[in-house]
């Protein structure tokens, strides 16, 4: 499984600002709205458990979102094409 | 009166805590792996990098067996005062309201900063006057206050923020110049600061002292 965790909206990212403002200074136009957060990848034997463990320790939901992703051995998330 | 000082895999500022509190009162490090707090009357989390700020600064240490005890012993209103990382970890621990974000400049930054007390009349800063100057150094790389708007509205109207940046001295974004919030029972407070670096006149400033001094006072007042 994987564990998508972002800044929430408008919350201060400096990091993501940071990115955002050395993108163009090696010549890559174009960019914005950029965000820099967290992948957490585990196997779990009972996925219903997740969401807990988002809410109590990998999340902070007060300054974070998260999204959960099921992927298979390959790494590819569930129903993505090719 | 005696003060206990956590000390987790990562922590390193337990020992100028010691040094603090014992200018004023007694102090015993305990060790993050045991659950008793050994009788102490006050309980100090101190800074440094508790399990190396995996996951989040701060996420980890607040599962230790020793949190738990400090978790029972501050629902129990004894007084437990976070610093810098020890902050975090209250936070993380929903002992205090709000969440540290990497310093709006991205920068590790240490400097001597300013703090005016907003408030005289609590357990942890009756040593001091309503707005008093103290000046505390403070070295962090994650110290931006924050707290979703409900929640920081909250906070303003409980008078929970004891001590802000001084005009100018915001030099991690925290929101409101927060530098220092108390729980809503008054018995837990972190700051980013660190108090415990201002104790003795050969590094500049004592103004640390008076939390210590105002922790040790409050618990001699309930005797």
């Amino acid at each position: 499984m994987r564990v998508l965790v972002r800044p929430k909206a408008g919350i201060l990212d400096p990091q993501g600002q940071a990115v955002e403002r050395a993108l163009p200074a090696l010549g890559f136009e174009g960019v914005s709205q950029v965000h820099v957060g967290r992948l957490i990848e585990l196997d779990v034997a009972d996925p219903e458990q997740l969401p807990a463990m988002c809410e109590k320790l990998l999340v902070n939901p007060l300054i974070e979102d998260y999204e959960i992703v099921s992927i298979d051995a390959a790494g590819t998330p569930a129903g993505a094409a090719g | 009166m005696k003060f206990g000082i956590l000390r987790f895999p990562g922590t390193c500022d337990e020992v100028d805590a010691q040094l603090a509190c014992e200018r004023v009162a007694n102090a015993e490090i305990l060790w993050h792996g045991d659950r008793d707090l050994k009788g102490v009357d006050a309980i100090v989390v101190p800074g440094g990098f508790s399990y190396g700020d995996y996951l989040r600064v701060g996420a980890i240490a607040r599962f230790s067996p020793l949190m738990e005890s400090v978790i029972d012993f501050a629902k129990q209103g004894g007084p437990v005062l976070g610093i810098c990382n020890g902050f975090q970890i209250l936070c993380e621990a929903g002992l205090l309201p709000g969440a540290l974000l990497p310093n709006k400049t991205l920068r590790f930054v240490c400097r001597q900063v300013d703090l005016v007390v907003e408030r005289s009349d609590t357990a942890f800063t009756n040593a001091c006057e309503t707005g008093d100057l103290l000046s505390i150094p403070a070295k962090h790389t994650t110290g931006c206050w924050y707290a979703p708007q409900a929640l920081h509205e909250q906070v303003e109207a409980n008078g929970q923020v004891l001590l802000r940046y001084a005009a100018g001295g915001n030099f991690n974004g925290s929101l409101a110049d927060v530098a220092g919030v108390m729980n809503e029972a008054g018995n837990v407070f972190g700051l980013m600061p660190h108090p415990e670096h201002a104790v003795d006149p050969l590094t500049g400033s004592t103004d640390g002292l008076k939390l210590f001094a105002s922790i040790r006072d409050s618990l001699a007042a309930h005797v």
